[in-house]
């Protein structure tokens, strides 16, 4: 039995000291950005002053959430090659965000996503639905990383669950309500920037071990561990939950609104698709580095200990950054872990607000006709409320299995606004009786699904078969609300949606009226 | 903006205008497939071909270690060598077009 000593969950000095200065570093740039948001364009898009370089270091600081960074790093150190295969998925979906969303979504867009659906379609019911679809992808993917930033702060730093739920909240809301989306995006590349440097020096820490020799750790794990590691193992075993996970990893990156809401911060497309290249190379690298960390972890660290502190493996990073730097390094980390679920929260936010304010307030409520003062107070009192139950839905799900939740808004993301939002770009005969329905199907059929699957269905509720077999929904979901936007746009022709499409090509493909 | 509409819509029904639509879509429709057929032919034979992964390139290594993270860093080409395609073939066209629904 391998034993280790480690400082994990007494209160850390050196992670204490890195926290507070990340938080004062980026509430000071919050009030330099404050005096620059005054306009909705200010507040929602960083007045498009974004480049695209600063713009894909931002989403892939939106995108690189704890979860990913510790979660993928204990599946490796645990499963071996198996975690590999999740990182891949989470991967995959970005070339398609360039070769699908990013340009045309640029050039029809304001402020969100629903611009985009809602471009040729009757605005009040698009708007309404595609809020749907936006707000509950945020509000599970918001759960998670409260759920998780609770739990990690309580391990990590001793403080209680509440406090850390609390703490994270407000400094969240400060970011956003009062920095827009200036302060949020430096926020994200900020935390981009720590995460990737903290994780590189963490492998290299690491390889240093073994004479800067990847293929001596890997030796090593396969020497400690049998070869088992370095294959494929259990973890497709039935290929259709494989292929439906696949999928809701994929077209959910296209379907994210806090990524998608990225794309409104530059000046125009060439520096959107520039953003995306970016992002993708970095979150690449991010998730060859977490494989390296979790090789690094099972054979430094040991796969007893580390499911002995979580059965998931969470903490591998953690035990493996203090096995290999010590406290002062495990602090750094730990902090920067804290930093990422800041971060990837006030994303979320924003977009969560963005929703609330501009696509149901402006243009379902009031019409499209507000001024600006007036829009971006609601937005800031839109903020509130998003932050407000971020925070009661972050104290009412302690210690509950949250952890199917990131699975369901990517599920939701890619059933409900992917189909939505690529339709409106590339199909002509698109209606509004069609979006509507397709939304509708694909949000509900998502969470109709997962609730009846293995993952809540037994594992959450305990019952002993699941009555949906697989573990997620996206396979039946996301063509089905292809299907029924197909077949209710056709039942339903909409003459002024086809007319409109000349203007929408227009901008689509030459950018022409684009803001 | 005054554009005139009846000359947008000659643009929009002119040969360069849908050659370059065209263009866009079949580069789009092309590196998606190429990208979600890499990715499930790299799911489907962890499914059904583990061992084909598992084959043995050195002592230890396995031909899946390359194959993983060599998809890793094909993703990031592919949007590499899309970027180079736009940003020299397809923004010279839709530069031309513009200039000339802007200048009328």
């Amino acid at each position: 039995m391998e034993t280790i000593q480690t400082t994990l969950g007494q209160v850390n000095i050196a992670s204490i000291i890195i926290f507070f200065a990340f938080v004062a570093v980026t509430l000071g740039i919050t009030y330099w950005a404050a005096k620059k948001t005054k306009t909705t364009s200010e507040f929602y898009a960083a007045d498009r002053s974004i480049s695209g370089f600063q713009n894909g270091l931002a989403l892939a600081g939106d995108y690189m959430s704890a979860a990913s960074f510790l979660g993928i790093a204990g599946m490796v150190s645990l499963k071996g090659y198996d975690g590999l295969i999740y990182s891949i998925g989470f991967l995959v979906g970005w070339p398609l965000v360039m070769f699908l969303i990013a340009e045309p979504l640029r050039n029809l867009g304001k402020f969100t996503f629903a611009d985009v659906v809602a471009f040729r379609l009757k605005q009040k019911p698009v708007r309404i639905a595609s809020s749907i679809g936006s707000l509950m992808t945020i509000v599970f993917y918001l759960i998670a990383q409260m759920v998780g930033a609770g739990s990690l702060i309580n391990i990590l730093f001793g403080f209680p669950y509440e406090i850390a739920i609390i703490i994270v909240g407000l400094v969240m809301i400060a970011y956003v309500l009062f920095g827009g989306m200036l302060a949020t995006t430096w926020v994200q590349i900020i935390k981009a920037i720590l995460l990737l440097s903290g994780a590189t020096f963490l492998v290299i820490m690491t390889l240093a071990q073994f004479g800067m020799n990847p293929i001596t750790l890997f030796e090593e794990a396969t020497k400690k561990y049998t070869d088992a590691v370095l294959s494929p193992g259990g973890f497709v075993k039935n290929p259709w939950d494989a292929i439906s996970l696949g999928l809701a990893l994929i077209l959910g990156t296209a379907g994210l609104p806090h990524i998608l809401m990225r794309f409104f911060t530059v000046p125009d497309a060439i520096q959107a698709r520039k953003s995306v290249f970016v992002a993708t190379g970095f979150i690449g690298y991010f998730y060859i580095l977490t494989f390296f960390i979790g090789f690094g972890a099972m054979v430094l660290v040991g796969q007893n200990v580390i499911s002995s502190f979580d059965k998931g493996g969470n903490m591998a990073a953690l035990l493996l950054s203090e096995s290999v730097g010590g406290q002062f390094f495990l602090g750094f980390i730990a902090a920067v872990a804290f930093a990422t679920i800041l971060a990837v929260v006030a994303g979320l936010t924003l977009s969560g607000a963005s929703t609330l304010s501009h696509d149901l307030y402006v243009n379902v409520i009031k019409k499209g006709k507000t001024d600006e003062v007036g829009e971006v107070k609601v937005a800031k009192v839109a903020t509130l409320i998003i932050g407000g139950v971020a925070i009661l839905l972050g104290l009412i799900f302690k210690g509950q299995n949250v952890a199917f939740m990131v699975g369901l808004a990517f599920a939701i993301a890619a059933s409900a606004n992917f189909p939505s939002l690529v339709l409106s770009i590339f199909w002509k005969n698109f209606t509004t009786k069609g979006a509507v329905a397709s939304i509708i199907t694909g949000s509900s059929l998502a969470v109709l699904l997962i609730v009846l699957s293995p993952t809540v269905w037994v594992d959450v509720f305990k019952n002993s078969d699941a009555i949906f077999g697989l573990k997620n929904p996206a396979i039946i979901s996301m063509p089905a609300s292809f299907l029924v936007a197909y077949i209710v746009s056709k039942i339903y022709p909409e003459k002024e949606s086809v007319d409109k499409y000349e203007d929408e090509k227009l901008r689509t493909y030459l950018g022409i009226g684009a803001e | 903006m005054s554009i005139n509409s009846t000359r947008v819509h000659e643009i929009l029904n002119s040969e360069k205008f849908k050659n370059l639509v065209k263009k866009r879509l079949t580069m789009s429709l092309l590196f998606t497939a190429i990208m979600l057929l890499v990715y499930f032919g790299f799911i489907l034979s962890i499914a059904f071909y583990k061992e084909f992964l598992a084959i043995k390139i050195g002592e230890f290594i396995t031909l899946g270690l390359p194959l993983g993270i060599g998809l890793i860093i094909f993703a990031w080409l592919l949007t590499g060598y899309y970027i180079r395609w736009a940003n020299s073939k397809y923004d010279k066209a839709v530069r031309e077009l513009r200039n000339e629904i802007l200048k009328k």
